[in-house]
């Protein structure tokens, strides 16, 4: 098998034992992913050059003795962290000749670690969708069904990993977009508590709720890859002192006695059936290992929902107010006037749903309704995240579907927004909480994989991955990858 | 709470969006179809709840008075569409 | 009909830091446009904000000052608008949770004290400005002031009068000038004000429509500009018009206020949480630290000086109204050791020159020092009133020291007796005449006569004898 499409972990082993050279491992992967890129649409933009040369200046760094974790890797960035001298769209028209002046904190940390981006995925505008047909340059196809999305924001990300383009990507997660296309593409990827991670340079949809986090094929490459992109960053003040820590430390622990929480309000009937036994059947193989299922109530998680989308849009509407056409960004063609240049500017450089967000947000902040939307969607929050405070006093982790149902068709949602909105159904609390949030593949309905979602206390993400990974010591959900042709 | 198509052209207005006078019916039945779903919240008696507005229950880190950065503006304003003699350009503005 | 004034003002006061309140970018004024705005202040995409330590250090101090309560949790909210000035089309400011709430400050008009209410004072972030020359048809934009810390200090709408809001504004002037926290420099925006102005008749209760009167940047627009608003009003409601609640530019040139339309439509700031900036909390510590360095203020200091140094309500209270100013004048008391003679002079001559230079202490060229020289020279006799004088204005111009200037002057006041005796003999000899008139007269005439020799005598001895000795002299050889 070739090792473009091997874990992360055995890169590395490949790449410290010299078996391989980084500009071998990062030629072939860029050969492979370009090949894909045609199909699935995964990549926005490559980074052949940039990447060849790094990897030759891994190759010298190795052979001067280097140990940085993750050197020579080949890795990609979602279009919303800036690297620096590279475009970075976000998704839009309106950044699609935007080169960032700085790279983002979890981009510059990787490079430390010796990572080498090999380009930069595709995602829903502004990481505003789930399904990833919002991008500006296309929709992203899911790699075991090229007519069925791979989720979003992140489809991008998930979609390369799923079909071997690269090993392991950044994502960011504000309501599931890193867990609900990491479920769709039959890949794991873990949206850590907010503030583990740095926000600097990551495009803002909803600062309250964005979080960068990895998505690859096994819990292990997601602790290797966490471990270098966190940090406590003096420039995000939202980001927490903790920084980073060891990930990989719990995951040889076993899960005996581990209590697992099972939310009523996750198995209801807007829960696929198939979707409801596949995880039922994975969370029974954890409980033969000897894990103790509870079940639980979050009796706030219904709103989480609402609350969510008057939040989201409420940030995003004053976050994407700095695209106006003046500073950077996409200008419209001879405007009359100031006004002419705003709102031309934006109405063309913008995407539909991005619009629509921007004009939830802006009528929920309007002074007369501040109150009983915005107001009332964070009082919500409160007790949604008390719910979670009082739940982990009762168990460790809590458990359930990633997803309502596998992938759906392209084009399916595109017209009901809030049918689409349904995706985040299970995903959402988390954000709103701050928790840490996984999924792993845990199964297959009909040919497409099914997700499990773990949801762990604060900074509590090393125990969260030790779980998910004895997971795959026992299933091999992960490790099964679609038929693509090159 | 429904919009009615001046509500949708009053907040496009205040967002400066411009939208077509054909699209607001349209753009309004959608927007509605999200309020219907955000009104849901209504149900719930949130009265003395303190609301929570970043997760990270935490207080803010204060930076020491320091200036940390040097002139920048070539590379900073590479992206700007219009500019002229270190200035970024916009059309006219009469106050 | 009785019309009453109702003005409340806001006042934004750059805060004196090196470096902007979210950014690590320079506060200079006066930089080549966008050199001092890094990524922050330009509001580019994925960068976040990092407040400043001292712009909260500042912002307390001024609330001890005024006596208010400073909140030791604050937050930040966006106000939301589209501007060219405003990169991230909202301003980072403190609606809901500010950081100084309910100060007052005392002003004195003539001999009346009123107590004027601060609701609040917030830290916020300037915007940068709009050049409106042409360039290539079209407006520029220099972002340096972008995020320079500000806090906006909110009056209540305590003021009755144009005379009390000037007198309100210069005491603020003179409290952020103390505590250093301002450059209090108008000419450079660092210290801006706008005026709520409304009339109502008086007796009544209800507040009539208020306008905001934008652009009123120095203490004598101030006055104007509410007085032609207050009379716009009148007029109007006279007319059988109503106020229209609006914000109106001052044109000091044309002495008028003009509507703004381009802040008329779209006032719905959508304020919220900034989700970027966590509460602030500052400790019991923080705010002891801070008020351990508090300077004397204004009220304190006068009270200080009339019991150290003698010198009368009045005099405090002018010399106190800046600080530079009370600092040259305790100095050159205590270096003169004459708190009343300094006063005298830092009222009369000093005061004088900054009048007519329109200059501030700082750039006098005689130094409190060079003061206190002088006015020992007056203490010891040295110099008459008539040759301080003349050595005051030689030393706006010359380097030289006091005593050089005397003597190069020829001012050296002659109180040697002997001397003067023999000028008052030759005065007698020449006006033997009037010598025996004097002693023919009545003594209470003989006051008014004595004059006449004085001012001989003072003549002879070219301006340079000393006044009481020659009358002591004079008296007693007249009396003969």
């Amino acid at each position: 098998m070739s090792l473009s499409t091997q874990t992360l972990k055995s890169q590395l082993q490949a790449l410290s034992s010299k078996s391989v050279s980084s500009v071998e491992l990062v030629q072939e992967q860029i050969t492979r992913a370009k090949a894909l890129n045609a199909d699935n649409n995964a990549f926005i933009s490559f980074n052949a050059d940039g990447a060849i040369e790094q990897a030759k200046q891994a190759d010298q760094a190795r052979a001067d003795g280097s140990t940085q974790p993750l050197l020579g890797a080949p890795i990609a960035h979602k279009d919303l962290f800036c690297t620096q001298g590279q475009v970075t769209t976000c998704g839009s028209k309106i950044l699609q000749n935007f080169v960032a002046p700085y790279n983002a904190t979890v981009v510059e940390n990787l490079t430390q670690a010796g990572a080498i981006s090999i380009g930069k995925t595709n995602m829903d505008e502004f990481a505003m969708g789930s399904s990833n047909e919002n991008s500006a340059f296309g929709a992203v196809k899911n790699p075991w069904d090229l007519d069925r999305v791979p989720g979003g924001s992140s489809g991008g990300s998930a979609a390369a990993v799923a079909a071997g383009m690269v090993a392991a990507a950044t994502a960011t997660d504000t309501g599931g977009s890193i867990r609900q296309p990491a479920a769709f593409t039959g890949t794991s990827g873990i949206k850590p508590t907010y503030g583990r991670c740095s926000r600097y340079g990551m495009i803002a949809y909803a600062s309250s709720l964005d979080q960068a986090g990895p998505i690859a094929q096994t819990a292990e490459d997601l602790a290797i890859m966490l471990g270098a992109m966190a940090s406590h960053d003096p420039k995000d003040s939202t980001s927490a002192t903790e920084g980073t820590e060891d990930f990989t430390r719990d995951l040889g622990r076993s899960v005996e006695g581990l209590r697992i929480g099972l939310p009523r309000q996750f198995f209801t009937e807007q829960l696929d059936d198939a979707v409801a036994s596949t995880t039922h059947q994975a969370l029974a193989e954890l409980e033969k290992r000897g894990a103790v299922l509870v079940d639980i109530d979050l009796a706030n998680i219904d709103l989480s929902l609402p609350a969510y989308y008057v939040i989201a849009p409420a940030e995003a509407s004053a976050n994407l107010s700095r695209f106006d056409g003046v500073r950077f960004g996409y200008r419209c063609e001879n405007p009359k006037d100031l006004n002419d240049l705003y709102e031309r500017s934006r109405s063309e450089g913008f995407g539909e749903e991005v619009k629509r967000r921007i004009l939830v947000g802006t009528y929920a902040l309007s002074a007369s309704f501040f109150d009983a939307y915005y107001v009332k969607a964070q009082q919500i929050r409160r007790l949604i995240k008390n719910d979670f405070v009082a739940a982990f006093e009762q168990v460790d982790l809590i458990a359930g579907p990633t997803t309502p149902t596998p992938a759906f068709k392209l084009g399916e949602k595109t017209d009901d927004p809030s049918d689409m909105y349904l995706q985040d159904v299970y995903t959402i609390s988390a954000n709103l909480a701050g928790i840490p949030g996984l999924s792993i593949p845990a199964g297959q309905v009909a040919g497409m994989p099914v997700g499990l979602q773990l949801l762990g206390n604060y900074f509590d993400e090393a125990r969260m991955l030790g779980v998910a990974h004895q997971f795959q010591q026992i299933t091999d959900w992960h490790s099964r990858r679609p038929e693509v042709s090159l | 709470m429904t919009l009615s198509t001046d509500q949708v052209r009053h907040v496009a207005r205040l967002a400066r969006l411009a939208v077509d006078d054909t699209d607001v019916p349209n753009i309004a039945q959608k927007l509605n179809g999200v309020m219907e779903l955000l009104d849901t919240m209504q149900a719930l008696d949130t009265q003395g709840i303190e609301p929570l507005t970043n997760p990270l229950d935490r207080t803010q880190i204060l930076r020491p008075d320091e200036v940390t950065e040097v002139d920048q503006r070539a590379h900073l304003m590479a992206n700007a569409p219009a500019q002229k003699d270190g200035l970024f350009l916009v059309p006219k503005v009469i106050d | 009909m009785m019309w009453e004034t109702v003005i409340g003002l806001e006042i934004h006061t750059q805060l004196a830091t090196e470096s902007k309140i979210f950014s690590g970018s320079s506060t200079e004024f006066g930089q080549s446009p966008n050199t001092q705005a890094n990524a922050v202040d330009l509001g580019l995409p994925g960068i976040l904000p990092v407040p400043n330590q001292k712009a909260f250090e500042y912002a307390a101090m001024f609330g001890m000052a005024i006596g208010a309560t400073i909140n030791q949790r604050s937050t930040f909210d966006r106000k939301n608008y589209f501007y060219p000035d405003l990169p991230k089309g909202y301003q980072t400011t403190q609606l809901f949770h500010p950081i100084v709430e309910h100060g007052q400050v005392e002003i004195r008009i003539d001999d009346t004290v009123r107590t004027i209410g601060v609701t609040r004072a917030h830290l916020e972030e300037d915007a940068g400005k709009s050049l409106h020359e042409d360039f290539d048809g079209m407006t520029g934009i220099d972002l340096n002031r972008a995020g320079t810390p500000l806090i906006e200090i909110v009056s209540e709408p305590d003021m009755r009068s144009a005379k009390e809001a000037v007198a309100y504004l210069k005491k603020i002037h003179a409290i952020v000038r103390y505590l250093g926290i301002c450059d209090g420099n108008m000419a450079e925006g660092s210290f801006r004000c706008d005026a709520n102005v409304s009339v109502r008749i008086k007796g009544t209760e209800a507040f009539g429509n208020r306008v905001e009167v934008k652009n009123i940047n120095s203490f004598k627009f101030v006055e104007k500009a509410i007085n032609h608003e207050v009379e716009r009003q009148i007029e109007r409601i006279e007319d059988g018009g109503t106020v229209v609640q609006e914000t109106r530019l001052y044109d000091p040139d044309r002495d008028e206020t003009r509507s703004m339309r381009s802040k008329e439509e779209a006032n719905d700031y959508r304020y919220f949480p900034c989700p970027d900036l966590l509460p602030v909390e500052l400790s019991d510590e923080f705010l002891a630290q801070v008020r351990e360095r508090l300077p004397e203020l204004p009220e304190a200091k006068a009270k200080r000086l009339i019991e150290q140094f003698g010198i009368t309500d009045y005099d405090a209270a002018v010399v106190t109204s800046d600080r530079a100013l009370a600092e040259y004048f305790e100095r050159a008391a205590e270096h003169s050791g004459s708190g009343k003679l300094a006063a005298n002079w830092v009222l009369g001559a000093v005061s004088q020159w900054l009048n007519d230079s329109d200059s501030n202490i700082e750039a006098c060229p005689v130094s409190a020092e060079r003061l206190g020289d002088l006015i020992q020279r007056i203490s010891d006799d040295t110099l008459n009133s008539k040759g301080a004088k003349a050595v005051w204005e030689a030393m706006l111009t010359s380097d030289a020291s006091v005593d050089e200037l005397i003597e190069s002057l020829g001012l050296k006041q002659v109180t040697d007796t002997g001397a003067i005796e023999a000028v008052v003999e030759q005065v007698m000899a020449d006006n033997a005449g009037q010598v025996e008139a004097y002693r023919a007269a009545e003594p209470d005439k003989q006051g008014k006569m004595v004059g006449f020799f004085v001012g001989q005598v003072m003549k002879a001895s070219g301006g340079k004898a000393n006044p009481q000795a020659v009358n002591q002299i004079l008296r007693s050889k007249l009396g003969g």
